[in-house]
């Protein structure tokens, strides 16, 4: 699979990361090369294999956690606030968005 | 109920499905232990899970669960024993994480159906396509500071079911029936108090049309965070009216996400939703599959209350109501509680029906109470209608009665007792009031007896005036009828 | 008085019962070492100050026999794990100031069992790397050096500081993170003892995450026994990590001096490739003897997908990071750089902020999970995952623990030119699989290579079978006399 320049500006879009006109070739061959790379892959016989249904599951060895319905946390606004660039007050600041 | 819009080129149905992002009701969120209660100062209710710092963990909320899938019964839907959580990736000021943990194919429940009741009285099912589980986004403040946005995380992480209809509904007017059928259903289940003013149910509708007969599919228009059942109407008939405006310019529709605005009655493009959007759906790395057994559903299903379209069926059948009249008082899981009761003290339950869905709705609207706040509880209401039944008082006096309950709210044995408004039943009295009447009236005496019988109706008037209201009507024209007999 | 920095972590555990020397003494050693090397670049930000005072701490638990299981042993934490009230970076600018408000499970856990943190170790730019050279804050060196040469070479990546630090004296300890061998292969490549416990061990809370189905933290140490020590008390059960495995922690160092008769040890035959370096090879091939010596039995095994394990690691992992990472949006914390739009801001401050590496992986996990891309990558690497899983269930359904080396090759120049990413990628190869499956893995120091240069050899067991494994690690261990860099503190 070879990216053109238009795919690498649609995902840099996607992954928001401003990537300079001038670099979406150089980008586009460098990732072209990891995804050829990659496609060996497809000698892979994966047919009627059942995929791992998330990054995890129970071939992990693994059951779901899961938390009783308790309010134990929050009220912590001083440390949710503590490492923002932009603190206003209580709230985190943005550029305005318009909706 | 047919909706149909007459454009230039002929006529025009509307094709509605909607989501509903109904609020869990829950004390934490659905991944942290952060309050999901509604109201605290900006970034309050919020967790390092919820602020998304680096290294935090979401840890599923076990009442959530449970309370999709009650949901999920109670929607007559097929209950998925395994589920899992997608990340929903998207960048948004007020999504902490750069993505939404949602539900993507698999589901926590699958399809299922919700009866609407139509005002006639007859049903349509309407197809539920799925329902899931997902966190909701904090909100962004735009009118807090000239040049930023100002984000409030509190919301962040609180946990939604978003329940997704088949495109079956064809008119507003359903469109606003489901809804409010579907808050019902929530409301009795206990799972989302349906609150859309606060925001706990919210609405996105998609709209299309299409000639009438045809049965394509046209390009759909998503509109977005609908907050009232009378919006969601407004703006899916507008909405579909501009489809027909456009198709019939010979333009197309495109598919876009628009914003209802209720003081303009129109719907326009969300600017912040332009950009292409490519969600880029995965299996949440940080959560196992969610699995539980049969047994699981089946001790939910075991505590499940009698639904509304249960209970309207045994309404009709065991009180005998109409269909219509059934629906009105199952609506709210406490207005059929009221009227059960209200029958039961009674031992009438048309006579209970008249009284509840008339004279005391009537009541309630007019103060925009409910029925939780109702001045004259079922068991007074029940005392009176015993009252009408056993002839101590009649229809007309039970009037006023029930007018002294609403100011008072006494106990109305006690309001006829204190005000001496027992009806008289003792011929005695009547009689004599007859006698007396007949003896001062001898030309309308003698016109009865010519024939003019629809002077009874003023013999009784007399008496009753005679009596002070409190004669028995029925027991009036009885005896009436026998002195003034030729 | 003895050379305190050299000792191991069993020994100076012993020494500090002794009261041979304080908890302050040996870190204070430990701080003189780290101002010595500051050349080898392995801490991003040094904690002297909070080392003291614990050291005190812990001389007072000492003194009052409340000595915990790693009482005043001083540590190097890698700067992925968010240490409360002190800067962690996970080596990219993007976070670069940034104090967490809370600390890691797992650094509290080394923390409440008396441990003295020395300072925040580099690494890889979250942990997105081979050699340490994604760092912001500049690559770390390692402190070996080839026979009769003075270029630097790389310790390895991406827990490079961790294994600068530990090889080179600079702390008893450190903790590590595995996405795809990034403890195993520094280890290999320095000379030290790397443990990978099984997915689900080890709490991944507070742990800046890379891609999650495959993060395990582990213990970096100089000998096998101080990786059981310090492993006992980095795992365990997690109520705030959903993943995080409800099983009870084995004594790991009671399993050690078991031995290995009796065991069956796989080779796979497909960790030989047409090509695989000669002295890896023959490195390999001597512990295979040493095992068999020891009374283990061998068994020629394959491993049919491991070739397919790499390419789907690159699938897998970019695609998790590239979500992962999207919260490093300049919002709460961390650089911003201003924008007249929201997006412009996002835009300019991921392009800034990230590395060249990171910003590649982001792009290729993006791309992958990408509408009309997502069966072709995505869902095709899940499946290869499962085929994998498979081979190792399989394997171990024949087999005790299964042998192979840890890197393809000893570690390589600093300056060596490294413009093929696909090339880099490969130093994983041997070590990606154990992550696909969740499996333990462990890197044990077993000889030198023709140039003086450390080679690793890897021990595999099944799922939560550490105690296997640490059995077969310490015969290897025993066996290869590994000799240990001699460089003065």
């Amino acid at each position: 699979m070879s990216l053109d320049k238009a795919t690498v500006r649609k995902i840099a879009t996607l992954a928001r990361i401003d990537v300079p006109e001038a670099d979406l070739d150089a980008t586009a061959a460098r990732l072209s090369g990891i995804l050829s790379w990659i496609e060996q892959l497809n000698e892979v016989n994966t047919d009627g294999v059942q995929p791992m249904s998330g990054g995890l599951d129970e071939s992990m060895g693994l059951k779901l956690g899961w938390r009783a319905d308790v309010v134990n946390d929050g009220g912590i606004r001083d440390k949710v606030l503590a490492n923002a660039p932009d603190a206003n007050g209580a709230f985190f600041g943005v550029p305005k968005v318009v909706e | 109920m047919s909706f149909i819009i007459k454009g230039e080129t002929g006529d025009w149905e509307v094709v509605i499905g909607l989501e509903v992002h109904a609020q869990v009701i829950s004390k934490a969120k659905l991944f942290s232990g952060a309050s999901a209660e509604f109201g605290a100062g900006p970034n309050e209710h919020v967790s390092l899970v919820d602020a998304g710092m680096p290294g935090m963990l979401p840890v599923l909320n076990e009442k959530c669960v449970e309370q999709a899938v009650r949901t999920g019964l109670g929607l007559k839907a097929k209950i998925n024993q395994r589920s899992v959580f997608a990340r929903k990736n998207y960048f948004y000021a007020d999504m902490p994480q750069g993505y939404q943990i949602s539900q993507y194919d698999q589901p926590i429940v699958g399809e299922g159906t919700l009866i609407l009741d139509m005002p006639d009285g007859e049903t349509r099912a309407i197809g539920i396509e799925r329902l899931h589980v997902e966190q909701d986004a904090g909100k962004s403040v735009h009118d807090l500071h000239a040049t930023k946005s100002m984000i409030d995380l509190n919301r962040s992480g609180v946990p939604l079911m978003e329940i997704v209809s088949k495109p079956d509904l064809r008119s507003p007017e359903e469109a606003g029936l489901y809804l409010k059928k579907l808050r019902s259903i929530l409301r009795y289940l206990g799972t989302c108090d349906g609150n859309m003013e606060e925001g706990s149910m919210r609405c996105d509708a998609n709209v299309s049309v299409r000639p009438v007969g045809s049965t394509e599919l046209r390009t759909r228009c998503e509109i977005k965070n609908v907050n009232s059942v009378r919006f969601v109407m407004q703006a899916i008939e507008h909405e579909a009216k501009r489809h027909v405006d456009v198709w019939e310019s010979g333009a197309q529709v495109d598919q876009e996400t628009r914003l209802y605005d209720s003081n303009r009655n129109e719907t326009r493009t969300m600017r912040s939703k332009e950009m292409a959007h490519d969600y880029r759906y995965f299996p949440d790395p940080d959560l196992l599959p969610l699995e539980f057994d049969d047994a699981y559903v089946a001790g939910i299903k075991a505590t499940l209350p009698e639904l509304p379209d249960d209970k309207k069926a045994r309404f009709i059948s065991a009180y005998g109501l109409s269909a219509y009249d059934a629906g009105v008082l199952v609506a709210e899981q406490e207005s059929a509680a009221y009227y059960e009761h209200v029958a039961k003290l009674s031992g009438d339950a048309k006579l209970a029906n008249n009284w509840v869905a008339n004279n005391l709705f009537a009541v309630l609207n007019d103060k925009g109470v409910g029925i939780g706040e109702s001045p004259i509880s079922a068991e007074h209401l029940g005392k009176l209608l015993l009252l009408i039944k056993n002839n101590t008082i009649s229809g007309r006096q039970a009037k006023d009665v029930f007018e002294i309950m609403i100011k008072s709210g006494q106990d109305p044995n006690v309001i006829v007792e204190e005000r001496g408004m027992k009806q008289i039943t003792d011929t005695g009295a009547i009689d004599a009031a007859i006698d007396q009447i007949i003896s001062q009236n001898a030309d309308k005496v003698a016109q009865y007896r010519e024939g003019k019988e629809t002077l009874m109706g003023w013999f009784v008037g007399q008496v009753m005036k005679a009596t002070q209201g409190k004669a028995n009507p029925a027991l009036c024209s009885e005896l009436l009828k026998k002195k003034l007999a030729p | 008085m003895t050379n305190l920095t050299t000792l191991t972590i069993a020994a100076a555990r012993d020494k500090l019962a002794k009261k041979e020397f304080t908890a302050l003494e040996l870190t204070e050693a430990h701080l003189a070492a780290m101002e010595k090397h500051k050349a080898l670049n392995a801490f991003i930000t040094e904690t002297p100050d909070i080392a003291c005072a614990r050291a005190k701490e812990s001389d007072a638990r000492i003194q009052s026999g409340k000595a915990g299981a790693l009482e005043g042993i001083p540590l190097g934490i890698k700067d992925l794990f968010c240490t409360e009230g002190v800067q962690t970076t996970a080596a990219s600018h993007i976070l670069e100031g940034f104090t967490p408000q809370y600390e890691s499970t797992v650094s509290q856990k080394l923390r409440d069992a008396g441990s003295v943190m020395l300072g925040k170790l580099n690494l890889d730019e979250f942990a997105m790397g081979s050699s340490n050279m994604t760092s912001y804050f500049g690559p770390v060196k390692s402190p070996w050096k080839a026979k009769g040469r003075s270029d630097d070479l790389v310790p390895g990546g991406s827990s490079g500081g961790s294994a600068a630090a530990v090889s080179g004296y600079l702390a008893m300890g450190a903790t590590g993170t595995d996405t795809g061998g990034s403890i195993r292969q520094p280890a290999s490549f320095v000379g030290i003892v790397g443990v990978k416990p099984t997915y689900g061990r080890c709490s991944r809370w507070g742990i800046v995450a890379f891609a999650s189905s495959l993060d395990q933290a582990g213990p970096m140490t100089r000998t096998v026994r101080d990786a059981a020590i310090m492993l006992k008390v980095m795992c365990g059960h997690d109520p705030k990590d959903s993943t995080s495995a409800k099983l009870d922690v084995p004594d790991f160092e009671a399993a050690l001096g078991k031995g290995v008769k009796g065991l069956r040890i796989g080779i796979p035959k497909e960790y030989r490739p047409d090509g695989l370096n000669g002295e890896v090879a023959a490195l390999w091939d001597k512990g295979i003897q040493w095992l068999k010596d020891a009374g283990a039995t061998t068994v020629d095994i394959s491993l049919p997908h491991t070739s397919a394990a790499l390419p789907t690691y690159y699938i897998v992992a970019p695609a998790e990071a590239s979500s992962n990472l999207a919260r490093y949006d300049g919002v709460r914390y961390g650089q911003r750089v201003e924008g007249r739009s929201l997006d412009e801001m996002y835009s300019k401050t991921r392009a800034a902020g990230f590395g060249f590496e990171v910003k590649n992986r982001i792009l290729i996990g993006t791309y992958v999970l990408s509408a009309g891309y997502y069966d072709a990558y995505y869902l095709k690497a899940q499946k290869i995952r499962a085929l994998i899983l498979k081979d190792f269930s399989d394997a171990f359904a024949k087999v005790d623990a299964i042998l192979t080396p840890t890197a393809p090759t000893a570690a390589f120049g600093l300056n060596d030119k490294q413009d093929d990413p696909v090339a880099m990628y490969l130093n994983d190869v041997f070590t990606v699989p154990a992550n696909l499956a969740g499996i333990p893995g462990a890197s044990v120091p077993a000889g030198l290579n023709s140039e003086g240069l450390p080679l690793g050899l890897q021990v595999l067991t099944k799922r939560w079978d550490e105690e296997t494994m640490f059995r077969v690690c310490q015969v290897l261990e025993d066996a290869a006399q590994f000799p240990y860099l001699t460089v003065t503190p």
